[in-house]
């Protein structure tokens, strides 16, 4: 059953520009299924917000429709709603006690007292909240308020969760630690949920899917691996990770790949693309900073630990994609990270792994740049 | 996608419909406050134009006509700018050296401050004519002269400075302390001297509100009417006083109508100046917890200085009010200072009447304002309908009318049908509700604004309809606002007196009218006592509420009421 969102569009009047409109929410559609678990992701101002707030009913459409468990829901305020929201804010109570907190949605249906306490203390109990069921909310810390939210909306057993950047006022450590108690939880209860942020790394440890937004417009519905290693269109490849992107033109379509030309004129084969291509059609070629290969040319003799770095594998042909200058080295511990200059506009980014094993170049190092078909990915040029 | 601002109105109509709750509420209000607001001064300005022909310009003509009328007008407006200027300046001196500095008895030094804002206005005006009088004490018991010409503009000018500065001050107090202590700190670091951080951070950053400052407390000299009656004289006109004076002493109903419109204009003027002009340029510099105030920004030579200048003026403030206190008790003022208790007697017996109709009135529509003023905070911070904007500027419009021109405009509305109030208890509790909403108003519209929108949103969410919402999660988070609204809602009840002396009639009288004609007929021993009485009577409700408050929100509840 789930939620579905068919053709959502909604305009608000322009707070800046009085008398004219600005367009929020663009012919939004999806079908979130009963169970999954969706994030809207976007830069701020790309809807994903507005969209939320259209689900649990705080904003009404434009145009379009508004579907929960099975029931077009356009016309029923938030409180007819069969969801539960997680706000930015937390939004607890500041008069009511935690359990209180808790136990505020059973006691608007109007369960009985001792209903309402069973309830709400399997829930604190499940939340590691009991011990807290009497302090007042500026007792707590901001991860004891976020799990008060939360309980506070499991608790009323909605069809559908909503979560409203829920993790963002809390520190770097408590966030990780929340993200994967918010997805222990939601498996646990099996709530369909659908979560707003900004974070893709967020995004990407919560969800089943991703829908990435931009200016009130859907740009991508898919996987976290879809999302991030098959983007659609270069905003996505782009928003999502670090990202380098080569233009070429297609030579020769192969299967689900292509052949690319690529500018600088050296040739290699993409396993995959987000349009079917034709050979003469210009191409986006997308590679991820982990997915370049590096290696010492073998003109080049290293020094100290950058000779290590020799021991990844050199291309059969010999020849490398791109050769370049290490210009900047961050070495971050467990990664290390590159930005080469490879003669192009835009620095070539790069990371490697296991550094202290794998070895690391220095600045002023001259490296060969390379990587295999499955790492690469073609857009249309023009995306 | 261009749609017009027609079709927002429709829409803010519907949705207004689809919520018969709000449509009610909305209507009530609005309609309250057209007629117990509005239509009371539309009257008065209709009267003034009134002519036997019908309508024209003839009264105004006969008022420009008048050099003693004129001189009134000008009078009035000289006395509230120069009140403005200097009240705005000891205020600014005042709340600079306690918000800066780290002299001793600055918390007495604030409670001193406060009493003027919680005792009737015109207590400045009595201490003075028992200081500087005929039988004053400090002009005739100590120095001996006769007849020191303490009526008119000097004697007035001291008391409305020393009833008024107070208001700037608090204002100014709260001002400098959102004034966030890093800029000045950072100022400092940059290698400006405590000369130049004052001149070119804190001086600016204050501005918007000294100018607001100023604004106030020349629509509140405007509107005085108890100094003046006691203190101007006849060589001083003052015109809320002509006014007055025009309806009760030659029942000329259309003069003192254009008197009053002549009186409203300026102060109108100033508040459209302070509420969409000078609130708007004011700087928010903090953030957050308010950081602790800076004390080495002010050198001490200076700081010794503004110390003597605060201290002159708790002396001054103190004097006044020992006065008061004195001669509550002495026999007879100036010629026999012994004590005696026949004062209170007085009171007591003769003048009980008074001050339990004050009490009775002040305790019923203390309340029921500030709880109409929550609801109009919550409607014009929260809700959408149309009507809004009219709903926020009517009500608090009471603010800016002086009392007189309200007490006339009471007269003519409701001495007539289709409502008859006059002489009636409803009247005094219909003007002291709809004077005293703005102070609900501004109270809730604070406390709503720091309340997060998704608070009620949750509320909403988790199943709960709008009554509910309201009644389950915002109001109990706006008692405490209410509480501190109701606080100063009551003090200004108590203390009324411009319009109110339009309307008490023998039926209902209060103590503020009773003071005025003791101190008219020159007892100034039974005046003092009912003054002592009635700042008493306030003291024990400020501590009374705020007792409550502490016992209910701890610490909280006390800074609520920062008195």
């Amino acid at each position: 059953m789930g939620v579905k969102l068919v053709h959502i569009t909604k305009v608000f009047p322009d707070p800046h520009h009085p008398g004219k409109e600005v367009v929020a929410v663009r012919n939004v559609s999806i079908d979130v299924k009963e169970g999954e678990f969706v994030t809207f992701l976007g830069p701020s101002g790309c809807g994903k917000t507005t969209t939320l707030r259209i689900i649990s009913g705080f904003e009404y459409p434009t145009e379009g429709e508004v579907w929960i468990s099975g029931k077009m829901v356009n016309n029923d305020p938030p409180n007819k709603r069969d969801t539960s929201m997680v706000f930015q804010s937390y939004a607890i109570f500041p008069h009511l006690s935690v359990a209180q907190n808790i136990g505020f949605g059973l006691e608007l249906k109007g369960l009985p007292k001792e209903r309402i306490r069973a309830e709400t203390e399997r829930i604190m109990a499940v939340m590691n909240l009991t011990n807290l069921a009497n302090r007042r909310p500026d007792q707590l810390s901001g991860g004891q308020q976020q799990r008060v939210a939360l309980a506070r909306a499991i608790v009323n057993k909605p069809s559908v969760l909503l979560f409203d950047e829920p993790l963002s006022n809390l520190d770097a450590k408590l966030r990780e630690q929340m993200r994967l108690e918010i997805r222990r939880i939601q498996k646990t209860f099996g709530i369909t949920s659908i979560y707003v942020t900004h974070d893709q790394v967020e995004a990407m440890t919560v969800s089943d899917r991703i829908v990435v937004m931009n200016e009130g417009n859907i740009m991508q519905i898919g996987t976290p691996f879809e999302i991030y290693s098959r983007p659609l269109n270069r905003f996505v490849a782009d928003f999502i990770g670090r990202v380098n992107f080569f233009e070429g033109t297609v030579t020769e379509v192969k299967g689900q790949g292509v052949r690319v030309r690529f500018n600088h004129g050296v040739d290699r084969e993409v396993a995959s693309c987000s349009i079917a291509f034709k050979p003469g059609d210009k191409a986006l070629v997308v590679v991820r900073p982990e997915s370049l290969k590096l290696v010492s040319p073998s003109s080049s003799t290293g020094n100290g630990i950058s000779q290590n770095a020799s021991v990844y594998s050199h291309p059969a042909n010999g020849q490398p994609f791109l050769e370049g200058k290490i210009d900047k080295v961050v070495y971050l511990g467990s990664v290390c990270e590159y930005e080469i200059d490879g003669g192009r506009e835009k620095p070539v980014l790069a990371v490697t792994h296991n550094p202290i094993e794998e070895g690391f170049f220095q600045p002023g190092d001259l490296v060969g740049i390379d990587f295999s078909p499955i790492s690469a990915h073609a857009l249309p040029l023009s995306s | 996608m261009v749609r017009s601002k027609g079709s927002r109105w429709a829409r803010e109509i519907r949705l207004l419909w689809g919520d018969p709750l709000l449509f009610t509420v909305v209507f009530f209000v609005l309609s309250s406050l057209i007629v117990f607001i509005l239509y009371p001064l539309v009257l008065v300005v209709a009267t003034s134009f009134k002519t036997p022909k019908g309508f024209g310009l003839a009264v105004f003509l006969e008022v420009f006509k008048s050099a003693y009328l004129l001189q009134g007008f000008w009078n009035s407006i000289m006395m509230s700018t120069l009140t403005a200027v200097g009240g705005s300046l000891i205020g600014f001196l005042f709340a600079y050296t306690l918000s800066r500095t780290d002299i001793p008895f600055k918390k007495l030094f604030h409670i001193i401050a406060i009493i003027p804002v919680v005792s009737p206005p015109f207590i400045g005006a009595m201490s003075i004519i028992m200081l500087f009088g005929n039988n004053g004490l400090i002009t005739y018991s100590l120095l001996g002269i006769n007849n020191y010409p303490i009526y008119g503009f000097r004697g007035l000018l001291f008391a409305q400075l020393l009833t008024f500065f107070p208001i700037a001050y608090i204002t100014l107090r709260g001002v400098l302390e959102s004034i966030s202590p890093t800029l000045e700190d950072a100022a400092m670091d940059l290698g400006g001297s405590r000369w130049q951080v004052f001149r070119k951070v804190t001086l600016p950053l204050s501005i918007p509100g000294i100018a607001s400052a100023m604004l106030v407390l020349f629509i509140e000299t405007m509107a005085d009417f108890g100094n003046p009656l006691i203190l101007a004289g006849s060589q001083f006109p003052i015109l809320s006083v002509q006014a007055y004076l025009q309806i009760t002493g030659m029942f000329d109903l259309p003069t003192g109508s254009a008197l009053a419109l002549l009186l409203l204009l300026p102060s109108i003027t100033a508040y459209i100046l302070q509420k969409y002009w000078v609130s708007r340029k004011q700087y928010i510099t903090i953030t957050g917890k308010p950081t602790t105030s800076m004390i080495k920004s002010v050198h001490p030579v200076a700081k010794w200085v503004l110390f003597g200048v605060c201290l002159f003026v708790v002396l001054l403030i103190l004097l006044v009010y020992l006065t008061i206190l004195w001669g509550a008790f002495a026999n007879v003022w100036g010629t026999d200072n012994t004590l005696t208790l026949k004062h209170f007697q007085y009171v007591f017996g003769v003048g009980f009447r008074a001050v339990v109709d004050t009490l009775t009135i002040s305790g019923i529509s203390t309340p029921l304002s500030g709880i109409l003023g929550m609801v109009i905070a919550f409607l014009v911070v929260r809700k959408r309908f149309p009507g809004k904007q009219f709903m926020e500027f009517t009500s608090m419009l009471s603010f800016a009318v002086p009392g007189t021109v309200i007490g006339i405009g009471y007269i003519l509305a409701f001495n007539s049908p289709p409502l008859v109030l006059t002489g009636t208890l409803a009247i005094l509790l219909l003007n002291f509700i709809y004077r005293y909403i703005p102070v609900g108003i501004q109270s809730g519209i604070a406390i709503l604004r720091q309340i997060d929108p998704a608070i009620e949103e949750a509320a909403i969410d988790l199943g709960a309809d709008a009554k509910k919402t309201f009644l389950r999660v915002t109001l109990p988070l706006m008692v405490p606002a209410f509480f501190s609204g109701l606080i100063f809602a009551f003090v200004r009840a108590m203390t009324a007196i411009s319009a109110a002396i339009f309307l008490v009639s023998s039926h209902w009288n209060l103590m503020t009218v009773q003071i005025m004609s003791q101190v008219e007929s020159g007892r100034l021993g039974a005046a003092s006592a009912f003054s002592v009485i009635l700042v008493g009577l306030i003291l024990v409700a400020i501590f009374m509420i705020r007792a409550i408050l502490l016992y209910r929100y701890g610490k909280l509840g006390g800074k609520l009421l920062n008195i």
